[in-house]
């Protein structure tokens, strides 16, 4: 899908995640905006995945590790095919519902569960090590959230893919710079950040989160880096989208009220009508 | 019967044994394959051994990821750091999202003596136990152990084993070793009326068959059941047990919360009333000493559980 039509769809599926999240009562939506355009270009043109092929033992494989983004997560899914739309606004966080707020390995498309962060890159390690071992030429990617790299775990994972040498798994931080108490440079530095991921043995690779066609391109770049695996540090907007929320921390889980869903959703819907118009 | 064959050798010579046709099957460590026996393994079949180094987390973790993707993953490192260190990986990457990993909890309860409590395991039982879709067990000798890791190699449901570092005497023999998964074995008074039910995992159930012996001697009849499987637990089995039997005596290498004797009491109490003792190590840094120092020193040993059996029927 070409650059134009993914950010034409990135507003559609934005105003997805809003509904998803006033439907359902909740969600973390702040991530959700600035996790959209990387998911929404890994999954159009770079994952090879499908529902006819999910359980191809050489598709690749993605593991939401920043779980929390879930409602982002389902917009994606649906555009894929995965899910209904219609069924997750209408079931999302509702009594019995497999739609939860973090993902569920028991609907089709997702790999393995999450929500408590620190998990995603190194059961990726895991992935791609089968994947290695087994000849097999899939790649693995996971997205985590930046206030998650607090967690050990992470740089256990971290220095086991460089270790294995696992040029298959490629890493997306979300660097959107906030976490729900504040900055992440004031809660617990992560600068610098790039750095630190070279020394841990990887590739690594800057690029303006917003911006469609730099992640397409990132990903491509990520695929042909050989030796360690490759991390994208995708700097962000937390709350991508909409003036009232962007770069807020108190957004990171936020209910709209229905004066701000009327704002949000005329912003996006400008955006989308300017995409629709641009080059 | 004497043996100087360790659980732990008897898993690294099954894997080996499967993994010849099997190059699904994945063996990971913790910087553990020498106290986990498994360096055999390791040498004999490198692409299907992971090596993780001292990050018992990753190690979890990584097994689930490599268990996501087809393989049959045993992850094995000390059972004070798996079954606590790594207890959310355990929860969430193997339990919840439904990996075919074993956890192998090596070197359990107070195998390590005199290394102190950060190395003892008296709560892996109540801390896997409690977690959905994971399922507990604790086999008694070399021939179970055997008999366990060829049934979970058939399976592809979480699991977590604890054996201990010592070997321990056999129970079973070669030629007979009574084994389904998930139902007890009885060892002593199936069907039969008896004073006490003796109920115990893991290395108490040598020490709990011995008891029986001795309160034979003295005219009490006890029945012995090897409850190896503390979860699922064999309800029907323990039932049994303590319907024919006038008291309950559970034995187990864990701390009294939790465990197999807590378990159990549930049952008798909720089919078949009956005054259920639970014994287990203190809820405190146990005594230094080696496993049967410690084992008689808190009543566990074949002396200890006898006493305990008879004072339970006066």
């Amino acid at each position: 899908m070409n650059a134009k039509e993914l950010e034409i769809l990135s507003w559609k599926l934005r105003q997805d995640v809003l509904d998803i999240i006033v439907a359902g009562g909740g969600g973390h939506i702040g991530g959700d905006m600035s996790l959209m355009n990387a998911l929404l270009v890994l999954y159009k043109n770079h994952l090879r995945v499908s529902p006819e092929t999910a359980d191809d033992p050489d598709r690749d494989r993605f593991v939401l590790s920043k779980g929390h983004s879930m409602e982002t997560y389902y917009a994606v899914l649906c555009e894929m095919g995965f899910l209904a739309l219609a069924d997750v606004k209408a079931r999302f966080s509702k009594f019995g519902s497999p739609y939860i707020g973090h993902p569920n390995n028991k609907l089709p498309g997702i790999e393995m569960n999450s929500g408590s962060l620190g998990h995603g890159l190194p059961v990726c390690v895991g992935m791609a090590l089968a994947g290695k071992r087994g000849g097999k030429s899939y790649r693995v990617y996971t997205v985590m959230g930046d206030g998650e790299l607090a967690e050990g775990s992470v740089w256990e994972g971290a220095m086991a893919a460089s270790h294995f040498g696992l040029d298959n798994l490629c890493a997306v931080v979300d660097r959107n710079g906030l976490q729900i108490s504040g900055p992440t440079e004031e809660v617990m530095a992560h600068e610098p950040l790039g750095e630190r991921f070279r020394s841990f043995g990887w590739h690594v690779l800057e690029v303006d989160g917003n911006s469609i066609p730099a992640l397409d391109a990132s990903f491509t770049a990520a695929k042909t880096l050989p030796g360690k695996p490759t991390v994208i540090i995708s700097h962000t907007t937390k709350g991508y989208g909409s003036e009232l929320m962007e770069n807020k921390a108190d957004w990171h889980h936020h209910l709209p009220t229905a004066e701000e869903y009327e704002k949000i959703k005329a912003d996006f819907a400008a955006r989308k009508e300017a995409a629709e118009h641009g080059e | 019967m004497a043996n100087n064959i360790p659980n732990r050798v008897a898993i690294c010579e099954t894997l080996l044994a499967h993994a010849k046709t099997d190059p699904d099957i994945f063996v990971l460590c913790s910087d553990s394959r020498g106290s986990a026996s498994l360096t055999k393994f390791a040498e004999a079949f490198p692409a299907q051994f992971v090596e993780i180094g001292i990050a018992e987390q990753n190690l979890v973790s990584v097994a689930a990821g490599l268990a996501s993707c087809g393989k049959k993953v045993f992850a094995a490192s000390p059972a004070c750091f798996l079954s606590t260190r790594s207890y959310e990986q355990a929860k969430i990457d193997v339990a919840y999202s439904n990996t075919n990993v074993t956890l192998i909890g090596i070197s359990g309860g107070v195998s390590y003596g005199a290394l102190g409590m950060s190395h003892h395991s008296a709560q892996d039982i109540a801390a896997m136990a409690a977690l959905p879709n994971m399922r507990v067990y604790l086999p008694s000798d070399r021939h179970q152990t055997k008999k366990l890791i060829e049934a979970l190699l058939l399976d592809e449901k979480p699991a977590y084993v604890r054996v201990g570092r010592n070997p321990v005497e056999d129970i079973y023999t070669e030629e007979n070793t009574p084994f389904e998964l998930d139902r007890a074995v009885w060892l002593r008074g199936k069907g039969e009326k008896t004073d006490v039910a003796l109920i115990a995992c893991g290395e108490t159930v040598k020490p709990a068959l011995d008891a029986a012996t001795l309160l034979a001697a003295d005219g009490i009849r006890a029945s012995v059941l090897d409850l190896y499987c503390v979860k699922p637990l064999d309800r029907a089995a323990v039932a049994e047990a303590a319907g024919n039997a006038r008291a309950v005596v559970t034995v187990e290498e864990h701390s009294p919360f939790g465990g197999l004797g807590a378990t159990v009491a549930q049952v008798v109490s909720e089919n078949c009333p009956r005054k259920v003792k639970n014994l287990a190590l203190p809820d405190a840094p146990v005594v230094t000493g080696t496993s049967a120092e410690v084992f008689a020193y808190y009543g566990l040993d074949a002396r200890g559980i006898a006493e305990t059996a008879k004072g339970v029927l006066t």
